[in-house]
């Protein structure tokens, strides 16, 4: 019972890293008046080249900062062109999430010479802090939960997070009181693409040890409804990023688990994840808000 | 009816120039990644062009993702960002099999494709108005819950006794008639032809269009003119449905050999995803839709002789589309181009 317990917790945890991540990221970029839904093709791209980074240094760490500065990368061509350029936020999100899916598809077989999946060998994997014969504990988790903690701090407890925060709420107030608007707004969408794209390359050189592509599996959206769940709050987001891993979790366990196969196919509990978010959003739209120019651009008049 | 030639010159263009930018970015991609980006296109767009075989087969590529398109199209015509149809796509092809080996005709096979495709589509229609649910977030949500369902019916519901690669097949009596033989061509493309000119009359020509369109533009105009915006809402995801619905039954009542799900789904994946990036180069516009479907469409058709005789993998044709998407994104790329040009 306490083995049961301490696994599930353990890869709750676990599964928690790219949800909160990137729902942090999500929540810093729309404080600020960025939407950006590419998040599933960062966290693609990102395990992609993450694991490739980690495999030809021989350093998960720097896999893991690779994945970092590919997802940095992307959120300054967002930013380039939702907040310099005054574009839609919506299209090149999406544009980016197609472009994620050929990167991989095409990029497995170009690179490893491999048919749609390549495994991370084990020694370029980040060695976890914490061994428990029911699962290991990677210090990612520990990393993660201090980003959204500092996140917090940042954002409501200091000048820079005002202003963040009043970029996304009266960008025409910000820009009257000096505050280089577009300036907070891009370097906002660069942080919260970067912390995507190190959840992305976490997956691939760290939790699930594997390149495929559907790797991301729908993980970028969930972010973004438990960015919505957390009311645009880092804190809660890690708090919600725990509930929707112990879901994701419990469809990956359930899907190598053959006893649970014979009872009820693994099939429906695969959607779980998708089902609880979709129960979740649903359930609670109507008493949270977002920032008041999410999603517009600013033009100077 | 008129046709409003100056206006369509300038998203024209600036689709044309995303579609170089594409191709440009994916042959520097190629060049990096070791391959001979000239061999490659030379060998994409004579194995989509260069024959009357390879138009064939061009246009029986074009012809589920100007359905899917058109779901995508509709949704942005109405404001909404509906990218759900890649799970409508499943249940429009798994209710064409079901029905048409109930009753063995077309008719059937069609409206199995068109219900399946309203009942999917009627869950984030109204998860939206009732609940304010962001249809980005529930249609990539349902997308999932959709490929896991079914799969499950594909390989427990309706295997193939004979064959484990793919399903029961849809019987000879509902099957389209082919346009060339040996080809993959058949009369369903007309139907995708057909569907994009239906949503051009319904979209300007009629009040409901009219009531869609207005309701995109701008919500508040719209209910200020005693427009109803929620049932804007619920209509466009409806006609969305319908359009990927059929793209599902189209695809395997239409397009030989399998006339069947094949393994893993393979034969009917991605449809709603290339959908997007069609109906955005289309500008969102049906008559748009038919020739950037056409064009994904080729890209489509040359990739697999692109893998043959250059050897690069097909899925790079995925990733120009993706390239095309991110251009598409740039507000105007023409003014921003000429700017830079003159400099």
């Amino acid at each position: 019972m306490i083995e049961a317990v301490i696994s599930t917790l353990i890869g709750a945890l676990t599964a928690m890293v790219p949800l909160v991540l990137t729902s942090v990221g999500a929540v810093v970029s729309e404080r600020a008046g960025v939407v950006n839904i590419g998040y599933e093709g960062i966290l693609l791209m990102s395990a992609f080249f993450g694991a490739i980074f980690a495999e030809i240094t021989g350093s998960p760490w720097i896999g893991l900062l690779g994945g970092a500065f590919i997802g940095m990368l992307l959120g300054m061509l967002h930013g380039f062109i939702t907040v310099y350029l005054k574009g839609d936020h919506v299209i090149p999100g999406i544009g980016v999430n197609l472009l994620a899916l050929g990167v991989v598809a095409f990029g497995i077989p170009a690179y490893w010479g491999t048919a749609g999946q390549h495994q991370v060998p084990t020694n370029f994997r980040v060695t976890p802090i914490i061994n428990t014969p029911y699962g290991s504990l990677s210090p990612m988790v520990l990393v993660t939960i201090a980003i959204a903690i500092l996140t917090h701090w940042v954002l409501f407890r200091t000048p820079l997070g005002l202003r963040i925060r009043a970029v996304g709420e009266n960008p025409e107030a910000a820009d009257a009181l000096g505050i280089n608007v577009e300036r907070y707004r891009f370097l906002a969408t660069v942080y919260g693409a970067t912390l995507a794209g190190l959840g992305g390359a976490f997956m691939s050189v760290d939790w699930l040890g594997t390149v495929t592509k559907q790797l991301s599996a729908g993980r970028g959206f969930i972010a973004l409804a438990n960015m919505v769940f957390s009311g645009w709050n880092p804190l809660r987001a890690l708090l919600g990023g725990f509930i929707f891993g112990f879901f994701d979790n419990l469809s990956v366990w359930v899907r190598t688990n053959p006893e649970v196969q014979r009872i009820i196919p693994w099939q429906f509990v695969a959607t779980l994840p998708y089902l609880v978010t979709l129960i979740i959003v649903a359930g609670i739209i109507g008493k949270v808000r977002p920032p008041k120019a999410d999603g517009k651009p600013y033009k100077r008049e | 009816m008129r046709v409003d030639i100056k206006g369509f010159a300038k998203p024209l263009v600036e689709s044309l120039i995303a579609i170089v930018i594409g191709i440009v970015v994916g042959g520097i991609i190629l060049a990096f990644s070791g391959y001979s980006p000239v061999k490659a296109y030379v060998a994409l767009f004579d194995g989509a062009v260069g024959s009357k075989y390879g138009w064939a087969m061009t246009l029986s590529a074009a012809t589920p993702i100007i359905l899917t398109a058109l779901t995508f199209g509709i949704g942005a015509r109405t404001g909404l960002f509906n990218i759900g149809g890649e799970g409508t796509v499943y249940f429009g092809a798994i209710a064409a099999i079901l029905l048409t080996n109930l009753w063995g005709n077309i008719l059937m096979g069609l409206l199995g494709g068109i219900i399946a495709g309203i009942a999917w589509m009627a869950i984030p229609a109204f998860l939206k108005v009732l609940r304010g649910v962001n249809e980005v977030v529930s249609t990539i949500m349902l997308n999932w819950m959709a490929y896991f369902i079914a799969l499950y019916i594909v390989l427990q519901k309706i295997p193939n006794p004979e064959d484990p690669n793919k399903t029961i097949a849809v019987p000879a009596s509902a099957r389209f008639p082919i346009i060339m033989k040996g080809s993959e061509l058949s009369w369903a493309f007309a139907i995708s032809v057909i569907a994009a000119l239906i949503t051009y009359y319904i979209l300007w020509h009629t009040e409901l269009g009219y009531e869609l369109r207005v309701s995109g533009y701008n919500e508040r105009a719209a209910r200020y003119g005693g427009i109803n915006p929620k049932k804007a809402v619920i209509w466009s995801f409806l006609l969305g449905g319908i359009m990927s619905g059929l793209a599902g039954a189209t695809e395997v009542m239409g397009r030989p050999p399998s006339y069947a799900i094949s393994q893993g789904m393979a034969n009917i994946y991605g449809y709603g995803f290339d959908g997007i990036g069609v109906s955005l180069v289309g500008r969102n516009h049906p008559l748009g839709i038919i020739f950037s479907g056409i064009f994904f469409g080729m890209l489509k058709a040359g990739a697999t002789a692109m893998q043959i005789e250059a050897g690069v993998p097909l899925e790079m044709v995925r990733m120009v589309q993706g390239v095309i998407v991110v251009a598409v994104a740039v507000p105007g790329l023409l003014d921003l181009l000429k700017r830079v040009v003159r400099r």
